[in-house]
């Protein structure tokens, strides 16, 4: 049988959907290096703007924005990382038990609505209990919506892990504790690193519900970038969207190649 | 000779199905011993029952005299070498060795020098730092065997640990495996569906099906003198007849084999009426005058054997083999010929 590759157009279709994707991204790394002050007639290569993220009158802003995005993204895909490790052990090795496939759906169901619901659900829901919106409130959105994301990884490297090697350990006199710590975990090193980088990334790039749950004053990159373009579109913006792509390609292809060496370890 | 291990009708249930039906056996003290049958027999669900995998439902399994059903794997003192290995894949062969030992609380070079004792014994030693993924599927099973024996285990459980290797291997590995346990003197526990594999190595085989177990016996004992239709044809190759048993005296039974002929044979515990006899192909010899009368309609030539398959004249398939020699006379496909039993070729069976 021929392969896809071989059918009528697929050259033209390929081309043309990935034109379609990243144009937009193109051009923005493209005028992030212009020298002029326009944001649509180039003017000569250049790093100004670049400079004048980390030197001009917006850097303190981005600077604080930055060091909010990173400790928040480090501390939340750390900990939904741990909740879903512990959420990973209970529904694979857990056997059967009642409401299952409902703890399925609840773990993963925040892939699936929509983040502008979630969002107004969390407004309300920290106001309602007397939590002043800020640092805080924005973590624990995050943890919370950067669960599933960890989830997927590790649970799919745990499936593909017969307990027949925690049974192996069991049997050599190694408590559950130690059967985890020994064996388990190492085995599903890979997936947790995996989901936990997907977390970090997830939680480093969100905007919507983050805007709603920051409170005055505090920003994240995202939410302070937002914040510059609504006084106009200046081309430092182009400069730390290119930070932040490169940041996101970096993480995306590190979580990618630990997963596929992790599967080069496995049997 | 003590008990390793005393089995007390042990019944395990999943639901409403149940893989145990109330085994009983006891298994001596250095003691090769096989649980043999076709798979969903019950066979690993023993296995895993002594190792502590799965709780028993009802029953107890006792070693040298305690009772062990209540204790976590981890408590108890028995090793199992797992069908696949289940070598840990991220530990060197050697850790993966020591491991038992390092959880019993033995320190560093105390453990690494028995582990390395060890794989000397498996011949291995040269594998020592290498990932088990660097190793091929025959070496994992040594790897396998060395760590299971590693921490001295009163018992070895080996769950078909032959079964993912070629033959030319397979049929080392039994050798090597017969070796070390005469060597370590640890009873072991075999389970296999291979019949030859259980035939060349144990010292008691327990055939099982459906649950239970079906006959307890050395290897002659079973292929020779089995007790039920199950076992006949499990084990080898086998003529199943049925026959009409006119009468029982004592520990005799006078049989009647299909075509007329009356044979005496050792009672099987049933009274007259209506029996299944097992007649092995090749305790059987072409005669002037015999027991059974039978038409050849093949002959296939099998190196050290010729196999005759014929049809009695009651209607029966029956298979004879005969030895390749050049004294041989053989029939013409087609020809009657006449065939006689050895004496106690013919078994009656209980079922």
């Amino acid at each position: 049988m021929k392969g896809v590759r071989h059918y009528p157009g697929f050259l033209p279709m390929a081309v043309g959907c990935l034109v379609i994707l990243y144009a937009p991204l193109v051009v923005v790394m493209i005028y992030s290096f212009n020298g002029s002050t326009s944001i649509t007639t180039w003017g000569g290569f250049s790093w100004r703007w670049y400079a004048d993220v980390f030197t001009g009158p917006e850097a303190p802003r981005f600077k604080a924005a930055a060091w909010n995005s990173l400790s928040i993204a480090l501390i939340a895909a750390t900990t939904a990382t741990a909740i879903a490790v512990a959420a990973a052990v209970a529904m694979i090795r857990g056997g059967r038990f009642r409401g299952k496939s409902a703890t399925f759906a609840l773990i993963n169901l925040p892939l699936m609505v929509p983040e502008i619901v979630v969002a107004v659900a969390c407004l309300i829901f920290f106001s309602t209990i007397g939590l002043t919106t800020g640092y805080l409130t924005i973590l624990l959105a995050h943890i919370t919506f950067c669960i599933p994301f960890a989830y997927l990884p590790i649970a799919a490297r745990l499936q593909g892990i017969e307990d027949t090697y925690e049974q192996a350990a069991r049997d050599l006199y190694a408590t559950r504790g130690q059967a985890f710590r020994l064996i388990l975990l190492p085995l599903m090193m890979p997936g947790i690193l995996s989901g936990f980088l997907l977390a970090f990334i997830i939680s480093l790039d969100d905007f919507i519900i983050t805007n709603f749950v920051k409170g005055a004053g505090m920003e994240t990159l995202p939410t302070a970038i937002f914040g510059s373009v609504k006084q106009g579109i200046k081309p430092n913006i182009m400069a730390i969207s290119t930070m932040m792509l490169a940041v996101s390609v970096f993480f995306v292809t590190l979580s990618y190649l630990v997963n596929r060496i992790g599967q080069r370890t496995r049997s | 000779m003590s008990t390793a291990i005393d089995i007390r009708s042990v019944v395990k249930r999943y639901g409403t199905a149940t893989a145990l039906h109330g085994v009983s056996l006891s298994i001596s003290d250095n003691e090769f011993f096989t649980l043999l049958g076709p798979s969903g027999c019950g066979k690993t669900t023993l296995l895993r029952c002594i190792a502590g995998f799965e709780d028993v439902t009802e029953g107890e399994i006792r070693l040298f005299g305690q009772d062990i059903a209540a204790l976590e794997p981890n408590h108890r003192p028995v090793n199992t070498v797992f069908q696949q290995y289940a070598l840990f894949p991220h530990m060197t062969v050697l850790e993966n060795v020591a491991f038992g030992l390092k959880m019993k609380g033995m320190g560093l070079s105390d453990r690494n020098a028995r582990a390395g004792r060890m794989l000397e014994m498996v011949h291995l030693s040269a594998f020592a730092d290498r990932l088990p993924a660097q190793l091929s599927g025959g070496q994992q099973q040594r790897v396998a065997l060395a760590r299971a024996l590693a921490p001295e285990p009163k018992v070895l459980l080996l769950d078909e640990p032959l079964s993912a290797l070629d033959l030319k291997l397979r049929q080392a590995m039994r050798v090597e495996l017969k070796t070390l346990q005469e060597q370590t003197g640890i009873t072991f526990i075999f389970v296999t569906h291979d019949q030859e594999e259980a035939l060349t190595m144990s010292d008691r085989i327990a055939v099982m099906s459906q649950g239970r177990v079906q006959q307890i016996g050395t290897a002659r004992d079973i292929y020779e003198a089995p007790v039920n239709r199950f076992v006949a044809d499990f084990i080898g190759e086998t003529n199943l007849l049925e026959v009409v048993v006119d009468r029982v005296e004592g520990d005799s039974a006078r049989v009647i084999l299909p075509g007329g002929h009356a044979i005496t044979c050792a009672a099987a515990g049933n009274g007259p009426g209506k029996h299944h006899i097992s007649i092995r192909p090749e305790r059987l010899s072409l005669a002037a005058t015999g027991d059974l009368t039978a038409t050849v309609e093949r002959i296939v030539y099998l190196g050290t054997d010729l196999q005759l398959l014929t049809r009695l004249t009651t209607g029966e398939e029956f298979h004879v083999r005969l030895q390749n020699s050049a004294r041989t006379e053989l029939p013409a496909p087609g020809s009657t010929v006449a065939l006689h039993l050895e004496e106690g070729a013919a078994r009656l069976l209980a079922d």
